[in-house]
Order: structure tokens, then sequence, then C-alpha cells
């Protein structure tokens, strides 16, 4: 199989504290990977550095041919790279329809999106995603008036308008019920047919519901990598999680 | 309980019937209700009001959609104020008839050179006026010159990641600077006086009723049509990309827009309706002032938006009509209150009105819209 993301040595210091630190690991082709690890571990700088909302101080990260590092944030969502951040963030002020509606890849310049009508297609593709996020009851809500989970679900939604080769998940299901969880899990499954995804969770109900490969971080380097079996028995995790 | 519930249907279908048709009602109003009901007089004070209504509905489209709060509008109103004074100030002193120190201009070798360079001993007409002697120069100039500036400094700013609090403080300096060279410039500029003292357009005397009577028309035709072209906006998709960009800009760029450019480009949109409105300002009242160009006058725009509520079109034009009329009366008897009233005046809808005017019919209609008491920016 071949690679979609490899990263390379990659470091970010902030005023000489190294969140990352000489970090290497590579995603493939249709992979879903999970990244867990205690706070402060790097996870969300990782991320953060692949979309572009954080420059790294050296490394190269690569995607299919490109060399993510010297992009611009939009530009690199636009190669094909989807992010979800922690909090979730929507647009309140909007309805669900507008919020999803808007993430579409198509008239993202200013002349396109003055002069863009709906078309069939147009809606028909929000109405289908909304039935994959379970929110199809909810097209003209304010997203504002979502619950939690809902909102989440939205986001990951407006990500699914972008169809990106790559998906950037960070914790996905916090804040979630349990039910609402299980969804999730069936969700990403879904999405992940077809495209790669990288998810950060703590939850170690929910890793095990959908992870194949773990990635274990801590202090900015990579402990371990393997099945869930391999993590859990790994000594260097267990002592890093529990401690001494 | 039947009276009450058709006292309250009939309530909604007119909150309905204005909120449907308000660009209607402002328009039979301003065509034919103004123009009929008012004496010449009162119809050069009711063009004035509307020239302020330009830089208002830009700051709707800056501040209410895309969250971007100017206290620099002034320059833009000014930058169209002034070359269209330039224009006229030339024409008049090109005029033997006028009284424009064209004697005193040419009993010193200089005909054709504006008085007030006269008096500050300046000799030649500076390059950069130099355009202004043609009317098809300086109509470009006032279309695009604001515009320009407007978007380079607010694309430059936003790539940059100047937003919010910095980039409003960024506009408040650059009216303030605005101000201060329009008034150390004296020989160039006309300094703290301005540029005053010009009678024709085009050879049109402008001071007779008939000249007013077209420029008013002229105003609301450009009004009414900048309304139209704000209110297309507003409801394409760029229009819902700029509401996006107000809630979660981070969102916005990470779902591949350049947030930048779209906010440059309405920052641009605001400065060319602010441009529109100094230069017929100008024309009308035969004015072109640094007071109509620095931090007061820029930071009372911003409340003729904010009394007329903040995503309201209509409303920032009944909200510069209103505000600048109960200025006009105030300063007619109680002339040292005006500040203070226009500060509560601010501090109560602030307070009590947060979507403004506009807020008020969606208070009789009992459901709060959201959008309308969105975040402020």
């Amino acid at each position: 199989m071949s690679e979609i993301l490899s990263v390379t040595d990659l470091t970010v210091s902030f005023d000489g504290f190294k969140a990352v630190d000489n970090l290497s690991f590579s995603v493939e082709q249709n992979e879903l990977r999970v990244v867990i690890g205690p706070n402060g571990a790097g996870k969300t700088t990782l991320l953060d550095m692949i979309c572009g909302k954080t420059k790294p101080t050296h490394g190269s990260i690569r995607f299919k041919d490109l060399e993510l590092s010297e992009m611009i944030d939009y530009q690199i969502t636009r190669a094909g790279v989807g992010r979800k951040f922690q909090t979730p963030s929507i647009y309140q002020d909007l309805t669900v329809f507008e919020n999803l509606e808007i993430s579409t890849p198509e008239h993202r310049g200013i002349y396109d999106s003055l002069f863009f009508r709906h078309d069939r297609a147009s809606i028909e593709k929000v109405e289908s995603v909304a039935e994959d996020i379970s929110l199809q009851g909810e097209l003209y809500s304010q997203a504002g008036t979502l619950s939690h989970g809902q909102k989440q679900w939205l986001e990951i939604g407006m990500l699914l308008m972008q169809d990106p080769d790559l998906m950037l998940l960070d914790e996905p299901v916090a804040g979630m019920s349990a039910r609402e969880r299980a969804l999730t899990a069936e969700l990403l499954k879904n999405i992940a047919r077809g495209r790669s995804l990288v998810v950060i969770e703590h939850d170690m109900v929910f890793v095990k519901m959908i992870a194949k490969k773990i990635s274990v971080l801590h202090q900015g380097r990579l402990l371990a990598e393997g099945s869930m079996d391999q993590v859990q028995n790994d000594e260097r995790v267990i002592e890093v999680y529990l401690g001494n | 309980m039947t009276a009450a519930r058709s006292g309250s249907s009939l309530r909604h279908t007119l909150v309905d019937f204005l909120e449907r048709f308000g660009v209607w009602i402002l328009a039979v109003l301003l065509l034919l209700v103004v123009p009929l009901t008012f004496d010449m007089f009162r119809l050069g004070l009711a063009a004035k009001y509307l020239c302020f209504a330009f830089p208002a509905l830009g700051i709707v489209l800056i501040w209410g959609y895309a969250g971007i709060l100017s206290l620099g509008q002034g320059v833009f109103f000014g930058l169209g104020s002034y070359m269209m004074a330039m224009f006229l100030k030339l024409e008049a002193a090109a005029n033997p008839d006028s009284s424009s120190g064209t004697a005193l201009a040419a009993f010193f070798g200089a005909a054709g050179l504006p008085d007030f360079m006269v008096w500050n001993s300046v000799e030649k007409l500076p390059l950069w006026w130099e355009p202004f002697h043609h009317v098809w120069l300086m109509i470009p100039a006032v279309l695009l010159l604001p515009t320009l500036i407007a978007f380079v400094l607010g694309y430059v700013n936003f790539r940059n990641r100047v937003s919010g609090v910095y980039f409003t403080i960024v506009t408040l300096s650059i009216a303030a600077i605005m101000a201060i060279v329009i008034i150390g410039q004296q020989g160039y500029t006309g300094g703290i006086n301005g540029i005053t003292d010009f009678k024709t357009f085009l050879g049109l005397n402008l001071d007779t009723d008939r000249a007013k009577l077209v420029m008013y028309f002229i105003t609301v035709s450009l009004l009414l049509l900048a309304v139209l072209t704000g209110r297309f906006i507003i409801r394409s998709r760029l229009g819902r990309v700029l509401v996006a960009i107000r809630d979660q800009e981070d969102r916005v760029r990470f779902s591949g827009y350049d947030s930048a450019m779209f906010k440059a480009f309405i920052f641009a949109i605001g400065a060319l309706f602010a441009s529109i409105g100094g230069a017929l300002f100008t024309i009308q009242v035969g004015l072109a002032s640094p007071s109509l160009v620095g931090i007061v006058p820029s930071i009372e725009m911003v409340i003729y938006a904010a009394i007329g509520g903040r995503v309201s079109l209509i409303g920032a034009v009944y909200g510069a009509f209103l505000v600048n009329a109960a200025k006009t009366f105030f300063s007619e008897n109680f002339v040292e209150y005006w500040t203070y009233f226009i500060g509560a005046l601010y501090v109560f809808v602030v307070m009590f009105l947060p979507a403004g005017l506009a807020g008020i019919l969606k208070k009789l209609r009992g459901s709060e819209s959201r959008r309308a008491n969105g975040k402020t920016g």
C-alpha cells in the first residue's frame, strides 16, 4: 500500500519548548489511524501542523506529492486535507443547510460565490451528507441551537462536503452520550471507505470500536505504534499512562 | 381573547409587510413623500443626511455581516468628498465670473489656481491636482481610488491576520493621520477650512432649486442602488461566507476559502459606498472639510449603522437620516448638548436595542432573530 501522508523529522518549538520533537510517522491510503497519548503529548499540535494552522520549525510533511509545510492553510484544504477541531467549530448564525452548503469545494472565489445559485445537484449533495450525519431533520434549524453532539456531527458533515482525501479529526466524540458515540463510530467507519483518517481520541472504549492501528505520542515523540493489543501491552505505554 | 388574537395577527401582518416591502417603502418615502412635503431648504438638508447613509450602508456590510469594525470610514467619505471638491474648485477657479479668488489669482499672474493656493503662496498647481480638471477622470477616481486603497489596506492586514480590535485601531489611526495631513498641508488641501466656494458643476449653477432637486433625485437613486447592491451581496453565497467569517474565521479558512480576500472585498465595497456619499455630499453642501474625515465623524457613521440595526441595510438609511435630523435639531436649539445626546443615544441603543431600529420589528413579531442579535464583531 502506498503512503498518503508521510511526516519526517517534524519539530515545532514554542519559545524553546518542543511540543513536537523530531517526529516521523506515516499514514497509508484508506487507513484509519488513531493517535492517542496523555495531555501535552503534541497530538493537536501535530494536526495543526499538517493542516497549516501552525508552521513547523523544521521537518517535512508530504501529502501525495505536495510539501504541506510550505503551503498556506486554505491551499492545504484545497489540496484535499480536511480538519475538524476539538471544540466543534460551526457557524452558529447560519442554518445547518447553509453550514454544509458553504463547505462545498466549488465556488470558493469572490466572483463565483457572488453569483452562485443552487441547482438540483448541490441541494442533493447537502441532503445526502445531512443524512449521513443524522441531521436530515434539522436542515433548516439554526446551527447554534443544535446539541453539542449534533454540532460535532455537523462539523464532520462540513468536512464530508469537501470530500477530502485525508481527514484529521480532533476528539470527535468529546461531550457525546454513549449512544452518540456508537453512532459516530459507525459514521467514521463509513467515512473511512475511500479515504484516510487520522483521529485523536482519549476515550479508549471509542478507540477500541474504530481502531486498527494506533500511534502513541508522548512528549512530542512517537512512543509506540501497533494494533490495540500491542499498544495495550506495551510496557512503555503503560508506564506513560499509569506512571510509576 | 379573539380581539387580542386578531390584534396580534394584524400586528404580524403589518410587520411582515414592513419587512417584505422595506425597500419599496423606502423608495416611496424618498422619491415621493419627501420631495412633495419638504420645502427646498429642508429637501437640501434631507439630501445631506442621505449622503451619510452611504457610509452607513458600507458599515452594515463590513461590521454587521463580516464582523470587521472600521472606525475609519470617514477616510473614504473624505477621499470622495475631496476629489469632488478638487474638480469643482478647479472649475470655479477657471471661471472668470466666479468669486473664487480669480481676480486675486489673475493679479498675481496665477489664473486658474484655486484661491487658497494663492493665499498660501503656492505658485503652481500640484501635479496630483491636474487629473481633476476633467470630469471623466474625477468620476472614475471617486469610484476606484478609495475602493482600491481599501482593498490593498484590507488584504495586507487581513492576510497577516491583523483583525478584530487591532484592525479597528489601524483604521482609527488612518482616520487621525488623514485629518492631520489635510490640516497640515494647507497650501494643497485648504487646511482646516477645507475646500469651499464653488457654485457650478459642468457650468450648471448648483444654487438653483432645479439643480438641488436634480441632485436630490440622483442621490436617492444612487442610494437605492447601493441598498439593492448590498442586498444582492448579503443574499448571495458570499453573504453567507461573510457571516461564517464573523462566527468562525478559522473554520472558513479550513474550508478552503481565502478569508482575507473576502474581508478585503467587502471592506472595499464599504469604501466605495462611502466615497460616493462623500462626493454627493460635497456637490450638494458645497464643502469638503477635514471635520468630515477624522475619528469623530467616522465613529458617528458607525453610530448611524448601530442605531439603524447593524445587520439592516434599510435600517442604516433611517439611522443616518434620523441621527442627522436630530443633530440639526439639537444644534439649532441646544448646540452644546449634541455630543452628550449622541453619546447617550448610542449607549441606549447598545443596552436596550442591540439590533437597532430594525430590531424593533423583530420584537414586535415576538420572535428573536438570532442573526440580528449576532455576535459583536
